[in-house]
């Protein structure tokens, strides 16, 4: 034990003599994780926050397509609908996207029957009558209003309308709600001048989930313009977007793959001058083989886990603590309201060892095995 | 000995500040997890949502489950996307996996 002590003491030393160089990897190689994992935590909190919203979505969502394009459904297809076999409710839903022109940002304006419950995550109630609003804390913000305040958004008559602000959603749904402009459902229709028997698309309820995909065959022999999109579909897309295998995260990913193999084969390939002479040394003052194997190995291991570990922390606080604010600004996009991302804390084991294994691992491979070349030359050699 | 000792003190914080951070996240994910996924199911049923509310630039970022078929790249075929949002929306399956049998309606 006290023996592999002193190789790990001698392996610091040796570490510390070329401390610019390795503090140089270290920084980087820290970086690159922090980097990947900021990523990985990030899109797995995010899609348990789906998973949580798919819970309460209707197994159905109905819209009426015409040329290729998302129309207004006609509320008469809700009766059709409803009198298929295993569906329960119908609800016509009303919303529409709002430009304003004062914030520069969009709104998504949403339409409530009057006789909702009570809400946990919202201050204050949900509009029950003509001229009122409920909105999310990313209007507020924009806008600003408060609760009693009143806003003033353009209808589809060029005329400005005011609403009371009767609600504001709570902070930890703005996910969900950040953008939302709820009204009742006669200010909506008002408000884009919807025709009365059209509502913007179907929630479907159906009784048993098997049976969805059937009562979606049927809705589309009966209306062939009809697009029923299932809770799966919702369930898969969302998937797509946030798997670590899709999209810009895997470009990233790709990227920093590419740039950490790149390291590590630049030093598989070959050590420095200066390296080979200390292993010549080394084996010329009676080290064996093995015992300059472990020396590297712990190098390796020093640089990778400590890299690794300030990395994965860094990644911890920079994603939880402080709401991903880099990652955000690379997601932001062009959106004029964009949620700050207060999540719920969600680490796997998984996540922690599939990043473990790309990056220790080839780092520890990468630095032993051009040194066991070294190591099993005649040192003579080596020195010479 | 004392460097060795140093660097295995720096790292065993380390792990123990990354167990803690684990053991934390389980015991608030337990402990808040029925609430919060009541509470979001709520909002979610009562507001009749189906997508989150990240990116607002336009239709099919702000509700990618719900846009047209051409979308993300709408505008007209192989169009350059706008947004960055569609870099990190990836194409349909069925467009890189030949043997994909999946028929998809929803955009992925």
């Amino acid at each position: 034990m006290l023996r592999h002590f002193k190789i790990l003491e001698f392996a610091l030393s040796s570490l510390l003599r070329r401390r610019y160089k390795n503090l140089g990897i270290l920084v980087v190689y820290a970086f690159t994780i922090s980097v990947l994992a900021s990523i990985l935590f990030l899109t797995d909190s995010l899609k348990q926050e789906v998973s949580r919203v798919l819970e309460g979505v209707p197994e159905l969502i109905v819209q009426r397509t015409m040329a290729g394009r998302h129309e207004l459904t006609p509320i008469q297809y809700a009766d059709t609908i409803r009198a298929l076999p295993g569906v329960g409710e119908v609800r016509p839903r009303y919303w529409g996207y709002y430009y304003d022109p004062l914030t520069k940002a969009n709104y998504t304006l949403m339409g409530l029957s009057s006789d909702q419950p009570e809400l946990q995550q919202l201050e204050g109630r949900l509009p029950t009558a003509s001229g009122e609003c409920a909105i999310g804390p990313g209007v507020a913000e924009v806008v600003p209003a408060a609760l009693g305040d009143e806003i003033f958004l353009i209808d589809s008559r060029n005329t400005g309308r005011s609403f009371e602000v009767v609600g504001v959603f709570r902070q930890p749904s703005n996910l969900l709600t950040n953008d939302l402009v709820t009204l009742t459902v006669e200010d909506v229709i008002d408000f884009f001048g919807l025709p009365g028997d059209h509502a913007t698309d179907l929630a479907v309820q159906v009784f048993n989930d098997n049976e969805v995909g059937t009562v979606a065959a049927k809705i589309k022999q009966v209306f062939p313009e009809a697009r029923p999109i299932a809770r799966s579909e919702l369930r898969r897309t969302y998937d797509a977007l946030f798997s670590w295998r899709s999209g810009m995260m895997l470009t990233i990913f790709t990227a920093a793959i590419v740039a950490f193999a790149i390291l590590a084969w630049d030093k598989a390939t070959g050590i420095s001058a200066a390296e080979r002479l200390e292993i010549g040394i080394l084996k010329a003052v009676g080290w064996d083989t093995s015992d300059v194997l472990e020396l590297k190995f712990w190098e390796g291991l020093v640089i990778s886990v400590t890299a690794f570990l300030v990395g994965v922390l860094a990644a911890l606080v920079h994603v939880f603590f402080f709401g991903a604010p880099i990652l955000a600004r690379v997601m932001k996009g062009w959106s004029v309201v964009f949620p700050e991302f207060r999540l719920s804390p969600h680490v796997s084991l998984y996540q922690i060892f599939l990043l473990a294994f790309l990056t220790v691992v080839p780092y520890v491979f990468s630095t032993v095995i051009p040194s066991w070349k070294a190591a099993i030359t005649d040192p003579e050699t080596v020195t010479r | 000995m004392i460097k060795s000792k140093i660097f295995l003190a720096a790292t065993l914080l380390e792990l123990v500040l990354l167990a803690g951070f684990l053991v934390h996240s389980r015991r608030v994910e337990k402990s808040t997890e029925s609430l919060r996924t009541s509470q979001t199911a709520e909002l979610v049923s009562v507001l009749q949502l189906t997508d989150l509310s990240i990116w607002t630039e336009a239709r099919y970022t702000r509700h990618p489950s719900q846009a047209d078929f051409f979308s993300a790249f709408q505008d007209f075929p192989a169009a350059l996307e706008h947004f960055p949002a569609g870099s990190v929306v990836s194409p349909p399956t069925h467009l890189w996996l030949e043997e994909s049998t999946e028929t998809t309606t929803a955009p992925e």
